[in-house]
């Protein structure tokens, strides 16, 4: 068994392990120590495993356990490794930053169950070597994450955002069974290795397309299927906010990609699948961040940028997909790089954003933005982190987040005309909605951020935060470091996953990418385009530094005064622009997209003209709720109220039902 | 001895960029002076503002934070860093490979992060309006700056300056109405983007739809200094772009003395005349009322999105 | 690739052509909706006396003076008239947002390129890019009809349509027999004139012309009846 293999089973062990903790260890330090402890070695683990797969490759076995007639397989290739990787990156600085969170927290036990298994279930995934070992973790994966989500089961949200969780999660799964059924009906078999060889017909490769894409989009929350994400991402804690968002959606990118890349393979992609995917890419990505401008829950606007994230993991992938169909290998394989750095830069820089947004919550026991502000005076280290992670997912250079959009431009610029009218138009046009959202995203982190960390304090909570622990501090050290690592060095990193499309594609980009030293990041050639992060990085150093060396000769102090207040004494911080308010340019252009609920009351007394107070509210809903859920969920609610009125008609109707259905089976199968 | 030659050029270009940044601001101002009919200050005004205020004090809200006081730092610095990938006088230059196009927008976009967040920082109503106002309309500008970049790239099949620059030069020339249109969308975003008439008026200093001057207003001294001069080079950064990637002709090819001269005078002058087109629009366009705006960029989308459509059509086909 | 400059100039009209389309859309006051209807007039005499020039076609220099005479100045003057008599409320009503419009002309120019796109390779014409614009600005024409509230920008819409089929004549068969383009000439003015009597015999009777508000006003009179 390869080393990997070992490492990757080694890691599940711990997390196991981590997860019966609870049967001998009865403290409460003790038991936060075992978590941290053993989550963070099995973070370490995957990691290695990850790292370990990558470079030397995997293999497979098969697990003692399992059916009798159907044994479990384990293994362990390019793309599960790659997964195993994200994961452990993320597992690890959560793992540690759980020591300081878990501190005040009462009731640990459950949560010392839950999480182990949560991870071994991702971990699982990502090992399974058929069919039935995929949904049995997968399984795992989201019944462990519903008892996360309903940790605080005393509030009525939380019940109520589990459950929507819990229903879209099984149908997910139910989809995703039905994928593997289709698959199996053409292979025989429960194994990927069988499945893979096997050969499907275009019909019945198309429905198993459509389950994957529907299944797997359900659990990584694409647009419109993303109903269950924004609530229950908020009220899990932070930690798991963190894990959910940074890996779970991620493992759900990994399963459509082993699914529809791996078992299926580019030969038998449609160009209406790829055209799809980029289509559900480029509005998650869009609507996604639309969304989240508009949100003034902090971890709820968070949620919605996941879904945005998604997007562009997706808008990457398509193109890969429409590439590999029309036989670009080559720059298919960019796609691809492209799609799995945004999936790891994602899971780095948005499971740091949980994790920060973690901490002003415990701080200052609210996720609400309107009651912040300022607290880049009493939490100085946590904004710094924050600030790296919302520079990170606003995609500006040099942070990760840049590159790995960067990468998918390339792609979509690169791409030669394929096909007819309409896919001449969808990559630039994908492209396009790449860039706004982009853009989108940066100014949704300038409010985040400044409503926030800026200004000054809207509330008492605000004015009296508490700096988060070491351990806290320690575990948002690690992806902001990451981020850096990964935005600045991103030659080093790119030959790595160039595995994947090895695997996938039989195709290697790592020599173009190399052409140019390890300064210049050149993903087909350097006369094409080029990016050097470590140079750009310096040069901004080197000026930066002469600039302020230069302006900044001894005895100039700056004088501290008063803000400008135009005049006005009596200036407060009420008056500071709020995150509803700086968001409003943006409800009001995407009127028709977003369809406020807006309301203005206007209290006057004695004269039309004499306002004596002035109240706005807004509430923007999701159009998906609105349009998509709440029909089938009143479809369903009357149809049922139907049955039941038949059902209370007495013993004769039950008889006449009953026979009416025999008569038709017999009819049907005679 | 080549390399030495291309990388003092490449540090001369960018200290000129830097340097005529102002006088290029003050050139503007005094030509819209002159259409209106008035004096103005004279092309070295921006020069003397700057001097002046570099010398003077710094006055800082009490409770500004690092962000406000490292803002004009980070915007001067990812500016200036973004004006010196550009090719103003020679092609092919050492630090041209640092950022193609994409990456550079992206630099600027780092500036512009950071103004915003500076914006927001000190807590008053102009700041947060500004830093609302800014990344809304720069965000619905992005996807129309990248289709114009998209049609530019599709007949050099990169997004490397050089790579287009050279491109350009070695085909005939002749009609192409993709490129027109990729033209005409730039244009519009670099208007837009420098915060120039239509979009917002860069010599008001206290009206209630300014935009950019809207977070500068708690900036003083030195770092009031910086922040004008990044918008000064961002100026004449678009400029520049605009002649690499429409008009590049005259630009030197290596890093001889006479070429170099001769491309140094060949880009004033292509700016020169720039700078006269747009005050020539300044003084003849009013500015659009603040949600008209959306409508503009989205126009100067549909006209690259045309661009890319006829690229197709009309040219391809042949 | 070397492409001859007349090519090179019918190419631009072609392209500017797709602009004076998008152009219409766009427009929120009735005076230069009429401006840019203009201009496509005269477009349409220039790229006809191109056409006319390169391809040695000499009746088409006809057709080119009478676009430049009846599209260019005649129509867009008479509408000039009917507007400023009838003061007609200066802005145009869309019945959409302009954003949407816009992104629904982009999906429709595809549209026409997608269609027109394998019949135009069998063409050897010089002209025959041309063919999907023109079918492009018939479509977005018939869209400007579509979504305006106006009678009289449904005017200028179904004018606008003639003017893109005459481009697409022009463009496919390098022009129609003059007889029968003076023949629709004619029935173009007289159909302008009609409408144009029609406006005020429609603001005597309902007092609007908005499209909406007659079909309520009838809806109305049926009621009473």
């Amino acid at each position: 068994m390869p080393l990997s293999l070992q490492l990757a089973l080694a890691a599940c062990g711990v997390s196991l392990l981590a997860a019966c903790s609870p049967l001998i260890l009865r403290g409460h330090t003790m038991q936060r120590i075992a978590l941290s402890l053993l989550l963070a070695m099995a973070g370490l683990l995957a990691m290695s495993a990850g790292f370990s797969g990558l470079i030397s490759g995997g293999g497979s076995i098969t697990l003692p356990f399992g059916l009798p007639w159907l044994p479990l397989h384990a293994e362990l290739d390019a793309l599960g490794a790659f997964f195993m990787l994200v994961i452990g990156s993320l597992l690890f600085p959560v793992a540690v930053y759980s020591h300081g969170y878990f501190r005040n927290e009462q009731r640990i036990t459950p949560l010392l169950v839950f999480m182990p298994l949560f991870a071994l279930g991702m971990m699982g995934v990502v090992l399974a070597g058929d069919a039935l070992a995929f949904m049995l973790f997968w399984e795992l994966m989201s019944v462990s994450s519903y008892f996360l989500v309903t940790h605080e089961h005393q509030h009525l949200e939380n019940r109520k955002a589990g459950f929507i969780y819990l229903l879209m999660a099984h149908m997910a799964g139910l989809l995703i069974l039905g994928s593997f059924a289709t698959l199996y009906a053409a292979a025989g078999s429960f194994e990927f290795a069988v499945m893979r060889e096997a050969s499907i017909e275009p019909f019945w490769a198309s429905a198993a397309f459509l389950l994957a894409a529907f299944g797997f989009g359900t659990k990584a929350g694409v647009i419109p299927l993303h109903g269950w994400l924004p609530d229950a991402h908020p009220v899990a804690p932070s930690n798991v906010s963190a894990l959910m968002s940074g890996i779970m959606l991620k493992v759900a990118v990994f399963g459509f990609i082993r699914v529809v890349w791996d078992l299926m393979g580019p030969g038998d992609f449609q160009w209406w699948w790829c055209a799809l995917i980029l289509a559900a890419g480029s509005s998650s990505a869009v609507g996604g961040v639309l969304l989240a401008l508009q949100q003034h829950d902090l971890k709820r606007l968070l949620a919605y940028h996941s879904v945005e994230n998604i997007g562009i993991i997706l808008i990457g992938i398509g193109l890969a997909m429409l590439l590999a169909h029309f036989g670009h290998p080559m720059l298919a394989a960019l796609g691809l790089i492209a799609g799995l750095y945004h999936t790891i830069n994602h899971a780095i820089f948005k499971g740091l954003l949980f994790m920060g947004a973690g901490a002003v919550l415990h701080s200052t026991g609210t996720r609400d933005m309107e009651s912040m502000g300022g607290l880049i005076h009493r939490m100085p280290v946590t904004a710094v982190f924050f600030l790296v992670a919302a520079i990170s997912i606003s995609a500006l250079p040099p942070f990760n987040g840049f590159v790995s959009e960067w990468l998918t431009f390339q792609t979509a610029l690169m791409a030669p005309q394929m096909g007819g009218a309409l896919l001449m138009a969808i990559v630039p046009f994908s492209a396009a909605m790449l860039a706004l959202a982009g853009a989108l995203a940066a100014a949704c982190f300038v409010k985040v951020f400044g409503v926030v960390f800026l200004g000054h304090a809207r509330s008492k909570m605000a004015a009296q935060a508490q700096e988060v622990d070491g351990w806290m501090q320690a575990g948002m050290a690690i992806p902001a470091i990451f981020c850096l690592l990964l935005g600045v060095l991103p030659v080093l990193f790119i030959p790595l996953i160039d595995a994947v499309p090895q695997m996938l594609l039989h195709v290697s980009l790592a020599d173009s990418v190399h052409a140019h030293g390890w300064l210049w990041l050149t993903p087909v050639s350097a006369s094409q385009a080029s990016y050097s992060s470590p140079l750009a990085l310096t040069g901004m150093i080197i000026i930066g530094g002469l600039v302020f060396w230069w302006l900044h000769p001894k005895g100039r102090v700056i004088r501290r005064s008063r803000m400008w207040s135009c005049g006005n004494p009596h200036v407060n911080a009420r008056m500071q622009y709020n995150a509803t308010g700086f968001s409003q340019p943006l409800r009001r252009i995407f009127w028709g997209v977003l369809q406020p609920d807006e309301h203005v009351h206007v209290e006057r007394r004695f004269h039309k003209l004499l306002t004596t107070k002035v109240r706005y509210t807004v509430h923007v809903g999701d159009l998906a709720v609105k349009h998509l859920y709440q029909p089938i969920g009143r479809l369903t609610l009357s149809i049922a109220r139907w049955l039941n009125t038949q059902h209370q008609y007495g013993i004769h109707t039950n008889l006449t039902w009953t026979f009416v259905t025999v008569i038709l089976l017999l009819a049907l199968f005679a | 001895m080549s390399v030495m030659a291309s990388i003092s050029v490449q540090l001369f270009q960018a200290v000129l960029l830097v340097l005529i940044a102002p006088l290029a601001a003050g050139f503007v101002s005094t030509c819209k002076a002159r259409l209106q009919n008035r004096r103005g200050a004279g092309v070295l005004q921006p020069w003397r503002d700057l001097r002046k205020l570099f010398a003077k004090e710094v006055v800082m809200a009490e409770h500004a934070s690092w962000i406000f006081r490292f803002a004009p730092y980070i915007v001067f610095t990812a500016t200036m860093m973004a004006a010196s990938v550009v090719p103003a006088l020679m092609v092919d230059t050492p630090l041209s490979l640092t950022a193609d196009v994409i990456a550079l927008v992206a630099l600027l976009a780092l500036a512009r992060f950071f103004l915003a967040l500076a914006g927001m920082d000190i807590g008053t109503a102009f700041g947060g309006m500004g830093a609302s106002r800014e990344m809304t309309f720069s965000a619905l500008a992005e996807p129309a700056m990248l289709m114009s970049i998209f049609v530019l790239s599709l007949g050099a099949h990169s997004t490397n300056l050089t790579t287009m620059i050279n491109h350009t030069l070695n085909t005939p020339v002749m009609m192409q109405p993709s490129i027109a249109f990729a033209l005409a969308a730039m244009v519009m975003i670099a208007m837009a983007e420098n915060g120039r008439i239509p979009i917002d008026n860069p010599n008001t200093h206290l009206e209630l739809t300014m935009i950019h001057e809207a977070m500068l207003l708690e900036y003083s001294g030195r770092h009031l200094a910086l922040m004008e001069w990044a918008s000064q080079i961002k100026l004449i950064l678009f400029a520049t772009l605009l002649v690499d990637l429409f008009v590049p002709w005259g630009i030197a090819a290596h890093a001889d003395p006479g070429g170099v001269v001769l491309a140094c005078v060949f880009w004033l002058f292509k700016l020169a005349v720039l700078f006269v087109l747009l005050a020539l629009a300044e003084t003849g366009m009013a500015k659009l009322r603040l949600f008209e705006v959306p409508e503009y960029l989205s126009a100067a989308f549909v006209l690259a999105f045309l661009g890319l459509i006829t690229h197709y059509m009309l040219e391809v086909a042949v | 690739m070397i492409i001859s400059f007349a090519q090179q100039l019918i190419d631009g009209l072609a392209a500017l052509m797709l602009l004076v389309s998008f152009a219409l859309l766009a427009q929120h006051r009735m005076l230069s909706v009429l401006h840019w209807f203009a201009a496509q007039g005269v477009l349409l005499s220039i790229t006809a006396a191109v056409v006319a020039y390169s391809s040695g076609h000499d009746e088409l220099y006809a057709s080119a003076a009478m676009a430049f005479l009846l599209k260019g100045m005649l129509l867009p003057w008479l509408l000039w008239r009917v507007i400023r008599q009838l003061h007609v409320h200066r802005e145009v009503e869309p019945l959409m947002n302009n954003a949407v419009t816009m992104m629904l002309a982009l999906a429709i120019t595809l549209f026409a390129f997608h269609v027109i796109h394998p019949i135009e390779n069998i063409s050897e014409l010089m002209t025959r890019n041309t063919m999907s614009i023109a079918t492009a600005c018939v479509l977005l024409a018939m869209l400007m009809m579509m979504t305006r509230k106006k009678a009289i920008t449904q005017v200028v819409g179904f004018l606008a349509v003639e003017n893109s089929l005459f481009f697409a004549a022009i463009g496919a068969t390098n022009g129609m027999p003059l007889i029968v383009e003076i023949g629709i000439a004619f029935d173009v003015l007289i159909a302008a004139l009609i409408f144009g009597v029609f406006f005020f015999e429609i603001r005597n009777t309902f007092d609007s012309l908005e499209v909406d508000a007659m079909q309520a006003s009838l809806v109305d009179k049926d009621d009473e009846s």
